[in-house]
């Protein structure tokens, strides 16, 4: 029983984190439709940046995160431009676009297995071996803290698409592009704004899985199917949906791995995707 | 007529490179061109519903493993007869097994058919993008499905030996690469034969617009069945020899991100709307990637594909192919007698500005 | 009515909280040939999605030629012998003008007769098809080698095709001049004289009426009007919502 429960704290926190993950995807396809499937390479690109400023000068992995912020922001703006140029603008099927993001991927993981080999790479901070003890309960706080600053981000990121004037725009022009260029603001501007929003996220939830588990070139993959399925699940433009189902399959995810072994853990989030693909794909909450 | 001259065409091409690889003396021509081949399969069989249809696949590893471990269960069985089989159906079992390669490639072909027309019976009825995101799950679900099979291996891998006894080549590799050659042939006949057929053309309405297909009287639930199933079908068949050529299978190359880079990058850059166009691409990376891979690393062959891949997409998006018609249609002249380029278009199937 | 070929019984559709359609009632009678016509998004091209199963309605029934409808996928609802035309046109754009008439031709048409049709025969029928509507000149262009009036023709022809007990066509005179809008209104009336049903959704006033036998108005969704054309237009609801005065 205590087992259980230690489990299903574990999958709370773990939930956290996976939020964190899809909610750069949540908004480049739960918004803009755009199948960026390379989003997991970006998150692994952060991961290895807080990995090398942690290396040679020390810094908090999240801390490096943060500054890397405006980086990936611009190279979100960047992604987004050849997109638009080379996809969008002329209206092309899918197949180009999902082809272009899936060579980003796989580019992404190969240079990195040049540069640093397969080897697993880890942080060293000040909390990450470090557990609170509640009772029987076990609060890892490598698990806490980016469980903690994931649902902040989260939270920012809500009041921001719902108070803000570009906030409101972002989510108005996965609705109606007409009615946004009437009111004198330019889509593609704001869907730029958007996808760079989208990859700046990457940079956080890179600095959290590298805090929470250590990471090689590959590990990127086995987040496509999380990051899809929670999108899914959750309901494609709703961030607290995200948030929910992202718990969720932190949790089964978690029982699974404590009781059945880690073995069985990636297909957790597969089956869990091909399920809800079949049976419902509008999600829990539906659209 | 053309189909004749396609036909005997590729048989007497198949019989050459099988003679100048046996002239040579070397086997490493042997294993590399098997390599080719496998890629020729994959990448034609990857671009009947990608690029006839529009919907991506990007689990093609997924498929061709199913066929690889196929032929490793059925193996696993066929050594150890007393072991799997109740005492009557020893006997039968003995006589059957081991199976034959043919036999495996053919199971192997009705294994990955299977799974390719469950997955998309499950998701076909959604958008493209879902299709494309279930099939990268599903690589990884039958992943870890073998990875937690002990019966072949699991993680640990298999050890598959090779038989004695060789039908007709005498060297075990050759007869691999002899297969391989026919299954070549096969798939790109196959694909060839839809193109021009009543099924062709619904796959070309599917990827054009779906809804107006539909209106049209075009099953389009159906014929996306149909690709799925003839897509997997054939990876799967690629697959099935892959163990014996390879002697050890374990799920990690199995599973490799290699075959889902390469079964999509070549058809891509080598032009999606024709047979030709995985040909080339298949032929040209994958050779490419074999002397890369000899030369520096098997790490940088993949990557050069990679960045071809966005090159291409980017840059080129019809593909080898559609450069070739581009500069066929440039020496159109203006009164409409064939030139040679349209000629050698029109031999090729490469119609400039129809299909 | 009885006997009707195609009979739409309180049929909606919702798009979120929009109301498209809202109860609609029509009756088709076989040999028929029936204008809608209504403002800018009554929901005219939305009541012929539904119809013809590109969309499904969330109320009320379809039925065509004694069948119900309801739940038939698209394709099957061509096959029983329903073709529409889209509005804004939406040709193969990989396929030529010959190659786009070839689709419903070779797996609708086959309906009628029986039997797939030979080579020889599609090929002869496409060009019949591009001759009816004035594509003859273009059979092996490419659609985007076609003017916006051409496509639209393109997509009559492509309904015609299919050899249906009921053509929808859905604004195919957009932009045509005076005499190619005669055009299509004798193709529409000699097609009709071969015992095809027509329904024609159009805002060209003058080739509705020379063209319909009744008149169905459309407005925000509900059904304002259906009778004969002349006692349509003089309806002062009708003359408020949609012609003016």
């Amino acid at each position: 029983m205590e087992l259980l429960i230690n489990a299903i704290i574990a999958g709370l926190l773990l939930g956290g984190f996976y939020a964190a993950v899809t909610v750069g995807v949540s908004i480049s396809f739960g918004i803009l439709d755009i199948v960026n499937i390379a989003h997991p390479a970006f998150i692994i690109l952060g991961a290895y940046i807080a990995y090398i400023v942690n290396q040679t000068l020390g810094l908090d992995p999240i801390l490096t995160a943060v500054i890397a912020l405006p980086a990936f922001y611009a190279l979100g703006a960047v992604v987004y431009q050849v997109y638009y140029q080379s996809f969008e603008k002329h209206g092309q099927d899918a197949l180009r676009g999902l082809a272009f993001f899936f060579g980003l991927l796989f580019v992404t993981e190969v240079l990195l297995i040049l540069v640093f080999g397969v080897d697993y790479r880890y942080v060293t901070a000040s909390y990450i071996d470090q557990t609170l003890h509640f009772g029987f309960v076990d609060l890892p706080l490598r698990m806490l803290i980016p469980c903690a600053i994931s649902l902040a981000m989260l939270a920012m990121l809500q009041l921001y698409l719902s108070r803000t004037f570009t906030g409101r725009a972002i989510m108005a022009v996965s609705q109606d592009q007409l009615a946004l260029r009437l009111m004198a603001a330019d889509p593609t501007k704001i869907k730029r704004i958007a996808f760079a929003i989208s990859i700046a996220t990457a940079s956080l939830a890179g600095s959290f899985l590298i805090v929470i588990q250590p990471v090689e070139p590959s590990v990127g993959r086995e987040y496509i199917g999380r990051v899809f399925a929670i999108c899914v699940l959750g309901g494609l433009q709703s961030l607290p949906g995200t948030v929910i189902a992202a718990m969720l399959l932190g949790i089964v995810e978690s029982i699974t791995a404590t009781f059945y072994g880690p073995s069985w853990a990636p297909a957790v989030a597969f089956g869990f995707l091909l399920l809800t693909l079949a049976f419902r794909p509008a999600g829990l909450l539906g659209r | 007529m053309r189909t004749f001259f396609f036909y005997l065409g590729s048989i007497l091409v198949g019989a050459a490179l099988f003679a100048f690889a046996r002239w040579s003396g070397n086997d490493y021509l042997f294993f590399a061109g098997y390599t080719v081949l496998q890629f020729v399969v994959l990448a034609t069989a990857w671009n009947i519903l990608g690029g006839y249809c529009g919907y991506v696949n990007f689990g093609s590893a997924a498929f061709f493993a199913a066929g690889a471990y196929s032929t490793v269960a059925l193996h696993k069985l066929g050594a150890n007869v007393d072991r799997y089989f109740p005492q009557e159906l020893a006997g039968i079992a003995k006589l059957v097994m081991p199976l034959n390669v043919p036999t495996l490639i053919i199971i192997g072909g009705i294994v990955s058919g299977l799974i390719g027309l469950g997955t998309g019976y499950l998701t076909l009825r959604l958008r493209g993008a879902f299709f494309a995101i279930a099939t990268l799950a599903l690589a990884v679900v039958l992943q870890t499905l073998i990875v937690n099979w002990d019966f072949v291996g699991g993680s640990r891998g298999a050890y598959i030996i090779r038989p004695s006894e060789v039908p007709i080549f005498g060297n075990y590799i050759q007869y691999l690469f002899a297969i391989m050659i026919v299954l070549s042939i096969v798939a790109l006949a196959a694909a060839r034969t839809i193109e021009r057929s009543r099924l062709g053309y619904g796959f070309a309405t599917i990827r054009d617009d779906e809804l107006a297909a539909e209106a049209c009287g075009v099953p389009t639930l159906k014929l996306k069945l149909v690709a799925t199933t003839i897509s997997g079908a054939l990876m799967g068949m690629a697959g099935a020899p892959f163990p014996y050529y390879i002697g050890y299978l374990e799920p990690g190359s199995a599973f490799g991100l290699a075959y889902a880079v390469n079964s999509i990058a070549m058809p891509m850059i080598g032009g999606t709307t024709s047979w030709v166009g995985p040909l080339i691409g298949a032929l040209l990376l994958g050779i490419a990637q074999q002397y890369i891979i000899v030369t520096i690393s098997s790490a940088v062959g993949v990557l050069v594909v990679g960045l071809m891949l966005i090159i291409f997409v980017i840059g080129a998006p019809k593909g080898i192919v559609g450069l070739v018609q581009d500069f066929m249609r440039a020496g159109a002249k203006a009164d409409g007698t064939p030139s040679w380029r349209s000629r050698l278009a029109i031999f090729a199937n490469m119609r400039p500005g129809a299909r | 009515m009885a006997d009707a070929l195609l009979h739409v019984e309180n049929l909606g559709k919702r798009f979120g909280g929009f109301v498209a359609l809202d109860g609609i009632n029509l009756e088709v009678a076989p040999g028929e040939r029936v204008g809608l016509i209504g403002p800018n998004g009554s929901g005219k091209s939305t009541l012929v999605n539904c119809m013809c199963g590109t969309l499904a309605n969330e109320s009320g029934s379809v039925r065509f030629d004694g069948h119900q409808m309801n739940g038939l996928p698209a394709h099957q609802r061509t096959h029983r012998g329903m073709a529409r035309s889209f509005q804004l046109p939406r040709p193969f754009h990989t396929l030529s003008v010959a190659e786009n008439l070839r689709i419903p031709l070779l797996y609708s048409a086959h309906g009628s007769r029986g039997r797939h049709l030979t080579q020889a025969e599609s090929a002869t029928r496409c060009e019949e098809l591009a001759g009816l509507v004035g594509l003859a000149p273009k059979l092996h262009r490419l659609p985007r080698d076609l003017t916006q009036v051409e496509m639209r023709k393109l997509e009559l022809a492509r309904a015609i095709a299919a050899d249906p007990k009921l053509l929808i066509a859905d604004e195919s005179m957009a932009g045509l001049s005076h005499s190619e809008v005669d055009d299509i209104v004798n193709l529409l009336l000699t097609l009709n004289s071969r015992g095809i049903t027509v329904v024609m959704i159009e805002h060209i006033m003058r080739a509705v009426m020379a063209f319909s036998q009744r008149l169905v108005v459309l407005v925000s969704g509900k059904k304002i009007a259906d009778g004969k054309p002349d006692d349509v237009v003089n309806n002062p609801e009708v003359i408020g919502a949609y012609l003016g005065q």
